[in-house]
């Protein structure tokens, strides 16, 4: 038996002890890899081995959350979570009911990227630096490796216990060029859910990329201002994830009665062609599991369906308060953090639109392609694309720099006015919220439209 | 500690670990009320080595296996990058305060009443305000020793309180807040709310700006989020190797405003940032970067500053992966002396920035910014009027500070890594949805 495995077991016990009411702990393993590359030579290569745990306990709607490293004086744990939730709380709240669960979730068996010698790694990372630096102007690279697999054990008050494993990889690649003054830069997002095969055999990407940040040097900037836009499905996934997936996350909105007003199930967010899924049931994708950090089964969840807002992400707690079923969305980064409410993989669902079919009648517009990220405050929201395109009467045409968007939620769906019909999941993105991050998700859309879209510009 | 230092010793020639245990406290209050109250312990100790002159890495957390540190410190370094330094043999280190032993004996009962404190003041002004405090406290201690007899040893303490509000009118939706932080106990609320009290009464109206360009008045919070990011990159040894620093090549030149001053500074007693030394035990020292607009210098680790030919400048840091890289500790900008009321009596039309949401998620390299307004105020013959929303500004670091109307005589900390004073820039891009 494995330390966690021991700890779990008695943790198990311990927690049936105490009187509260709901004790839940979570036991952590890890073991990660990072190689790291700036300008031509490796930078750091290392690896880190970690061992936590966390006890939470709720009393009287009040949280107790201790965490730690050191698997000693597991009941002085417990006890202290205990005593702070009795100190932090005041009304009683309920929890969504959910079976308890005793159950095992093993890592598919290609998702190893441990097994993998190091050296394997090195090699290909190799190639896609010398692909960058063997294209001009290439002033210098960032390139970043990542891998890890975790093994986390849930025990609850209730009974669960499950064990689960999941394993990542992510790969960030950067060029950089430079002219005169200017400075450019275009980068590559990839991740798998362990599949080290995910991220090789992306040379010709790697050149693309390389390629267009020397272009990018010449591209002129846009002026500021109201565009038609059409937005790649890697971008409108960080749209969708942004300018739509966090207000859908039930925290901000279960104890927050004006909000709950705004976001009444059945309000209209855009044409009926518009429907919006976050699930974590879909196999191979970096959001995906079997229970969230609560023990809740995952499941689909639509968000929006034709147009209209149908539901939202839960943890026990959300969905109790807001009389709605749980979804399965409790997540924490880490053992060191208490789950809280997380998207997983969230989607537009394809439409019927070719991309001609989008640009065509755009007498003038801009094409934003790729991202450097994006973030949101639930009303407005920015996102920036990491390559930008004029479109003139009906046809791309030349590059300009990248673009910042930016809207508000409840105008800019209803904006959007057309929905293509090639659905593409990304799998580069780490989502932060409260303090955790990066957690794994993926987002995905098809090719969109947007009218009357704010861009900055000179 | 000094077993796996001997151990390391044996297997290369030179070795290093670094462990650092932390304890923090965060008390937190959701839609007004308490709601948790955490415990968070935590350690990790770190590898490095220099076998056949290459660089290994190994970090290990908790009471996962240490006993494997050295081989895979061993394992790493087969593929590891040259290692250019020599390791610090320093033992005596600047006396820089940041422990406060008062710190540890706050209780959990005060802690609460301060967040109470927090919540009651700003729900005082706005009934309808949902708010989200934290109050926090935490003690870190830090540990290095290295194979040249280098040893370094400090307790870090800190304490921060910190209150968002959130006010919803229809769709409408405003966001204010402030923070404070200390390696002292902060008993006092007053100066995070009346911040907050302030931000909620010069948006009570809403105003709307034309789309051109216009006179900014940036606040130390709107300093904080449009114009730092790009300056922190720029400013990094590393970048400035590599030669993607657009000011790498201009030591000693004007580059900014002559009223731009800047220095990175871990020296200040009782702050968070502070530190005797830096990750790799270089002691701590204040670095000039911008001394009456002409770059000074950079910001520097062992390994860089070797490479660039130069000396650490003790900015040394580990980022959560352990991985050490120049990072800077503190951004103090020196204030001037003009106060912000007469920035904005200045002002025929333009715009105060306290908050640029998303501006430093674009290429910060080239110094270009691009944010949503998200906490605005439009000025108009001399007043600030109204809050601005749908607004869109955009610019270029450089192209900015190159031409400052004024620095403001109100310096304040933003967060624990930047102090700064107001900035009021002539002329700046504004994009307004119709």
């Amino acid at each position: 038996m494995t330390n966690i495995e021991e700890a779990a077991q008695r943790l198990a016990e311990i927690i049936n002890r105490h009187r509260a009411d709901y004790i839940e702990a979570h036991l952590e393993e890890s073991q990660s890899t990072y190689i790291t590359y700036r300008g031509k030579e490796l930078e750091s290569i290392g690896k880190t081995s970690s061992v936590g745990g966390n006890v939470r306990a709720l009393v009287k709607g009040g949280w107790g959350f201790v965490s730690f490293n050191n698997l000693d004086n597991l009941p002085d744990r417990v006890t202290l979570a205990v005593k702070q939730a009795e100190l932090a709380g005041g009304k009683k709240i309920k929890l969504a009911p959910v079976e308890p669960a005793i159950d095992t979730v093993l890592t598919e068996a290609d998702s190893n990227p441990a097994a993998i010698p190091l050296a394997k790694k090195k090699l290909l990372l190799d190639e896609y630096n010398d692909i960058i630096w063997a294209v001009p102007k290439i002033q210098t690279s960032v390139i970043s490796y990542g891998d890890g697999r975790k093994k986390s054990i849930f025990v609850s008050s209730p009974g669960s216990y499950i064990e689960q494993e999941r394993a990542d990889v992510t790969l960030r690649l950067t060029a950089v060029t430079t002219a005169d003054n200017e400075i450019q830069q275009v980068g590559l997002s990839l991740g798998s859910r362990g599949d080290f095969g995910k991220v090789t055999g992306l040379h010709q990407q790697v050149e693309e990329m390389s390629r267009n940040a020397v272009g990018l040097l010449s591209a002129p900037q846009v002026k500021g201002g109201e565009y038609t836009v059409v937005l790649d499905p890697v971008l409108a996934g960080v749209f969708v994830h942004e300018a739509f997936g966090h207000l859908s996350e039930s925290d901000f909105v279960y104890e927050n009665e004006r909000l709950s007003d705004i976001m009444a199930l059945g309000r209209e967010f855009g044409s009926t062609e518009l429907n919006i899924v976050d699930t974590a049931t879909i196999p191979g994708l970096r959001g995906s599991y079997r229970y969230d950090d609560e023990g809740v089964p995952a499941t689909k969840t639509y968000l929006i369906s034709e147009g209209k807002l149908v539901g939202r992400l839960h943890s026990r707690e959300t969905a109790a308060k807001m009389k709605e079923k749980p979804t399965g969305n409790a997540r924490a980064v880490s053992y060191r953090y208490p789950p809280i409410v997380r998207m997983t993989n969230t989607y537009i669902e394809p439409g019927t639109a070719t991309f001609g079919d989008l640009i065509g009648d755009i007498k003038e517009g801009i094409y934003a392609k790729n991202w450097y990220g994006g973030t949101t405050s639930m009303e407005m929201f920015t996102f920036s694309s990491g390559e930008a395109y004029r479109i003139r009467n009906g046809k791309i045409a030349e590059q300009v720099r990248p673009v910042t968007l930016t809207g508000n939620v409840f105008k800019t769906l209803k904006n959007m006015d057309g929905i293509g019909n090639d659905l593409d999941m990304n799998q580069g993105g780490g989502c932060g919220k409260g303090g955790q991050v990066p957690l794994p998700v993926s987002n995905g859309s098809p090719h969109i439209r947007i009218r009357h879209c704010l861009v900055g510009g000179s | 500690m000094e077993n796996i230092l001997a151990q390391a010793k044996q297997a290369a020639e030179e070795a290093e670990v670094f462990m650092v245990t932390a304890e923090e406290t965060p008390v937190q209050f959701e839609a007004n009320r308490l709601k948790h109250i955490q415990s968070k312990q935590s350690s990790y100790t770190a590898l490095r080595i220099v076998k056949n002159g290459r660089i290994g890495y190994a970090i290990s957390s908790g009471t996962s296996g240490s006993r494997d540190l050295v081989s895979t410190a061993v394992e790493t370094a087969e593929f590891g990058i040259k290692a250019e330094f020599e390791l610090p043999s320093v033992t005596s280190y600047p006396k820089i305060k940041v422990f406060d032993p008062d710190v540890e004996s706050i209780s959990l009962d005060e802690m609460v009443k301060l967040g109470e404190e927090l919540v009651a003041t700003v729900r005082g002004h706005s009934q309808d305000i949902l708010c989200q405090a934290e109050v926090n406290k935490g003690t870190t201690s830090v540990r290095i020793i290295n194979s040249r007899g280098g040893e370094l040893n400090y307790k870090q303490s800190a304490f921060a309180l910190g209150i968002e509000g959130h006010l919803i009118h229809n769709t409408d939706m405003l966001f204010v807040g402030e923070s404070e932080s200390s390696c002292h106990p902060i008993s006092e609320t007053r100066a995070v709310t009346d911040v907050v009290l302030r931000q909620l009464e010069l948006a009570k109206n809403q105003a709307r700006l034309p789309s051109k360009r216009m006179p900014v008045v940036f606040t130390p919070s709107g300093v904080a989020s449009a114009l730092i990011p790009p300056l922190m990159a720029a400013f990094n040894g590393k970048i400035v190797l590599e030669g993607a620093s657009p000011i790498g090549n201009k030591t000693g030149e004007p580059v900014f405003d002559k009223k731009f001053s800047l220095r990175d500074d871990p020296t200040i007693d009782y702050r968070p940032e502070s530190r005797p030394a830096d990750d790799e035990g270089v002691p701590s020292r204040c670095t000039p970067l911008v001394e009456e607009g002409e770059i000074a210098n950079f910001i520097y680790d062992l390994q860089t500053a070797a490479l660039a030919r130069t000396q650490s400048t003790g900015n040394g840091t580990r980022n959560s992966g352990g991985l050490l890289a120049p990072a800077p500790t503190a951004f103090i900008l020196t204030p001037g002396n003009t106060t912000f009321e007469e920035m904005v009596n200045d002002v025929k039309e333009g715009l105060v920035i306290e908050y640029l949401m998303g501006a430093a998620q674009g290429n910060i390299l080239s110094g270009d910014f691009s944010g949503n307004v998200l906490l605005g105020y439009k000025i108009e013959s001399g007043k600030i009027v109204g809050r601005v929303k749908d607004t869109m500004v955009s610019g270029n670091v450089y192209q900015l500070l190159k031409e400052i109307t004024a620095v403001g005589s109100d310096a304040k900390w933003e967060g624990d890594s930047i102090n700064t004073p107001s900035f009021y820039c002539p002329s700046v891009s504004v994009a307004v949805k119709n």
